[in-house]
């Protein structure tokens, strides 16, 4: 419980009284995210320099008082909630800092600006910042930094860690460090830049980040490829990604997708497939036009039904349009979508399919899939509703299977959504006794009061399973 | 639990936070529980009784109700619904402001005191008071959110009673029949583009017909909560325009438009009207949706930059983007620029810039540093809230004899060489 004494202290830390929220409405407010289960906040504070996490850090390590960053609360995982009171602290106001150095090709933001701004502001200098989770234009970097966000052009460009050079980090005692610097390269010490990254807010808050750009390719090609057995479309990813070409992304829609999409908004897709994927490429127009030829080749010989090339970028919108309408699509039927984004190896993607399809049925629920082929990051959705107790714990089991699932193919829990709350009861499935302890060790080396947002990333207890639903 | 509350509808909302970017208030006012999310969710708090109205009414009362969430939604969530069972149940526990009340329930639905209304309004402006009171800032004696007000009521003209006596007949081939709705605050303060909004559907060959028995919309009231009297006034709209058939009934008010194609919404419950409403609310269109699907001949060239601000309820809830700016490139002469971040609210909302006028400011202060980045002659609207707001914005930035604002009917009517 925070008293009033301490309430004051915060107040203190911050210039601006009208950015610490303490009314009803605000807690609520604050109490969520994209994810599950909600948890009211003591307080609200929206931090706006990093004088500011300094000194809220340190009344919050004097007391003991648990500290859970936020951007814009888009997390798929509980990354920011507030699991044993305490403060949230809103970063998304704190937005004012995106300076490009074109002759570095970086950026250098602060922690609220939007992930899509910095691509934005890349664009006028002709380079790009590669990451895309789909909610670019709604989170914050803060956000994807802590829970290393992917997207679909992970396939070709990596994800989020593969784009930080440098960090500013408020540690859980209030000091202030730099990770990493200004340069590509740089091997001095150990790299705490890659551990902050996804650490989840568990190890300290980050103020400031500079970032790597890249040259922005000078066009795209899209085509869609249409496979009457979905082994075959696996079969055509690895064959692509061997020919020489790397796209920048392949994306797979399951017949239960495709079919939501065309009753939802008939978009021209055909129905009687088994999947579909779309391809980007992108680089050289006129090597895009010779690549295309070539995927399309590769296809036509693993036993893909047809390829259809884009034309224009109109007809690519278009069939780009298909992928977004999934969302919108499979919540017509019941509202409450769980969207999972346990990974395999490229490989075991057919594989996957069909366990996915056996645990679809033995629980019968609503199941469908799709997602970043390209780089084994499926995403299957289960389609529910929160209110149907009965249903949803079949849901659990059915989520808990295919985390099982994904770990015994070699994959992993969580390729971009990360641990949050939701996935801790897994950890030792995957990364065993040992693994996970040394992770711990981390963890209270760097917070040994364990006031950077607890109860995310380690199971709590033994006997922690997954909860969907509020008990 | 609150059953009056539309608890099931806030199931809808998966929490992605999509709608944050293209809410207004969360961009001025850069907090959860003013962002259609955060609303939500109140809202669904509300319903199961773990806060209060009282508790949510702060940040449901501050939604400028564009509803430019839904269109960024990926599920779907009628948000529309959500915030009118608030305002319906808020209205039920406190009531609202007896102004409020009187200008609602027996002004806006009241038909001559609208006359006298405009009347009055022509003597204060004809009569040199108005200047008068200008001149000698008499008028602060109002508070600052009137006085702003004040100073940009348009020249108030007299509805052209020929145009509404019966029906107007094209000078060539009919091709379409259609009633004109007047809407009444446009006929008060605006009198003029209603006039002009019949002799263009007369000049792009419609037969118009100005029904006399046609009320007030009901917008107002029903974004006050007051369904009872929204409903009425429905009503007596659905009945004044089945008397004759026609092939549409047409508006130049984006909002009362919105108000006008959800009739059958408002009326759902109600089975023996909600056949009849759907039945209105399909007839009912934008001017900008029947002109631009009319060949209309244009005889003037209009050299100017324009650009347009879209009325959200044009284009959120009509669903009306393509109509206006077609018509807008199809005008000889012009040279049309796009506002950036053009479908965002100007922060008009109906009366929100009266009850809410700090707020309102903050978010028309936005709305002007994109109106100075593309530096237009004239600004086009679609609304007269909108208009009004606009033309505040122009006088805060004291860009008045730079830029000019007008309605859409306003510019199409001056290239088709109709005067007023």
């Amino acid at each position: 419980m925070l008293t009033d004494e301490m309430v004051e202290q915060f107040q203190n830390a911050i210039k601006s009284p009208t950015r610490m929220l303490k009314e009803k409405a605000d807690l609520v407010s604050y109490s969520y995210d994209g994810s599950f289960g909600t948890y009211l906040p003591e307080l609200v504070i929206q931090p706006m320099s990093t004088q500011e996490v300094v000194s809220i850090v340190k009344v919050a390590n004097q007391y003991r008082v648990p500290l859970y960053p936020r951007g814009r609360g888009t997390s798929l995982s509980g990354g920011p909630l507030p699991v044993h009171g305490g403060v949230v602290l809103d970063f998304s106001q704190w937005n004012q800092k995106l300076e490009i150095d074109s002759d570095d090709t970086i950026a250098v933001v602060s922690p609220g600006v939007l992930t899509a701004e910095i691509d934005k502001a890349a664009k006028k200098y002709g380079l790009m910042y590669p990451p895309d989770p789909s909610s670019a234009h709604v989170s914050t970097i803060g956000g994807n930094l802590a829970e290393n966000a992917g997207g679909p052009r992970g396939l070709k460009y990596g994800v989020t860690k593969d784009y930080v050079l440098g960090l500013e980090v408020v540690t859980p005692e209030g000091e202030v460090i730099k990770t990493g610097g200004r340069t590509i390269k740089n091997v001095t010490g150990y790299d705490l830049t890659k551990l902050i990254v996804g650490s989840e807010g568990t190890l300290g808050i980050i103020t400031e980040a500079t970032l790597q750009l890249v040259p922005r390719p000078q066009a795209t090609g899209t085509m869609m490829v249409i496979f009457d057995d979905i082994v075959d479309a696996g079969r055509a990813i690895s064959k692509v990604l061997t020919s020489g070409i790397l796209p920048s992304k392949m994306e797979i829609m399951d017949q239960a997708s495709i079919i939501a999409v065309e009753e939802y908004e008939s978009v021209g897709l055909p129905t009687d497939v088994d999947a579909i994927i779309l391809i980007e490429l992108d680089g050289h127009p006129v090597a895009i036009a010779d690549e295309c030829k070539q995927v399309e080749q590769v296809c036509l010989m693993v036993g893909a039904r047809e390829v259809q090339i884009a034309a224009n970028d109109v007809a690519a919108a278009k069939l780009w349009k298909a992928r977004k309408l999934v969302s919108p699509a499979i919540v017509r039927k019941k509202p409450t979508k769980i969207s999972e984004d346990a990974t395999i190896p490229r490989s075991k993607i057919p594989e996957m399919f069909k366990r996915l399809k056996q645990i679809k049925e033995k629980y019968n629920i609503d199941l469908v899939v799709f997602g970043h082929a390209g780089d084994g990051n499926l995403h299957p959705n289960i389609i529910t509703d929160k209110r149907d107790k009965e249903e949803m714990k079949r849901v659990e089991l059915a989520v808990a299977e295919i985390f099982e699932t994904a770990i015994q193919l070699g994959g992993t829990l969580s390729g971009e959504h990360g641990i949050g709350t939701m996935k801790t009861p897994f950890m030792k499935m995957e990364l065993g006794e040992a693994g996970l302890d040394m992770m711990k060790r981390m963890k209270s080396a760097w917070d040994p009061k364990n006031i950077m947002n607890p109860g995310k990333v380690f199971p709590e207890n033994e006997n922690q399973r997954l909860v969907l639903v509020d008990e | 639990m609150n059953n009056q509350l539309a608890y099931e509808e806030t199931f809808d909302c998966v929490q992605c936070g999509y709608c944050l970017p293209a809410c207004p208030t969360y961009t001025t006012m850069g907090k959860e529980r003013h962002s259609p999310r955060g609303r939500i969710n109140l809202v669904q708090m509300a319903s199961e009784g773990k806060i209060s109205i009282q508790e949510i009414e702060d940040s449901m009362e501050l939604c400028l109700g564009c509803r430019a969430c839904e269109t960024a939604c990926p599920t779907n969530v009628q948000y529309g619904k959500i915030l009118s069972s608030y305002k319906e149940v808020k209205m039920e526990q406190e009531g609202s402001s007896l102004i409020n009340r009187l200008a609602m329930k027996k002004g806006l639905a009241n038909k001559s005191m609208l006359n006298t209304m405009n009347l009055s309004l022509r003597f204060y402006q004809q009569s040199g008071i108005e200047k008068l009171g200008k001149v000698t800032k008499g008028i602060q004696v109002l508070p600052e959110n009137l006085r702003a007000f004040e100073a940009i009521i348009p020249n108030i003209t007299k509805p052209d009673k020929e145009l509404r006596k019966g029906t107007l007949i094209p000078d060539t081939e009919t091709k379409l029949k259609v009633a004109f709705f007047t809407g009444c605050i446009m006929d008060v303060f605006f009198a003029k583009i209603n006039d002009l909004s019949i002799k263009l559907l007369q000049h792009a060959g419609c037969e118009v017909t100005v029904i006399k028995n046609q009320t007030c919309c009901g917008a107002l009231q029903h974004h006050e909560g007051d369904s009872e009297t929204t409903k009425q006034l429905a009503k007596e709209n659905i009945v004044a325009f089945e008397k004759e058939h026609y092939d549409y009934i047409v508006n130049s008010i984006g909002g009362c438009g919105a108000m006008l194609v959800e009739y059958d919404q408002l009326l759902q419950s109600e089975p023996e009207w909600v056949e009849r409403a759907k039945g209105f609310a399909e007839k009912s269109k934008d001017i900008s949706v029947i002109l631009a699907e009319l060949d209309i001949e244009f005889t003037k060239k209009v050299e100017k930059r324009i650009t347009y601000q879209p009325s959200c309820h044009l284009s959120n809830v009509q669903k009306v983007k393509k109509s206006p700016l077609e018509l807008i490139y199809r005008i000889p002469g012009t040279t049309y620029i796009p506002l950036p971040e053009m479908d965002r609210c100007c922060g008009s909302a109906g009366t929100y810039n009266v009850f809410h006028y700090q707020e309102s400011m903050e978010i028309l202060d936005e709305k002007m540093s994109y109106v100075k980045e593309t530096i237009p002659e004239v600004i086009v609207t679609s609304n007269p809230g909108c208009h009004l707001q606009m033309c505040m914005g122009v006088k805060r930035e004291g860009l008045e004899s730079k830029v000019e604002v007008v309605h859409i009917v306003e510019i199409l009517a001056e290239a088709c060489g109709l005067k007023n």
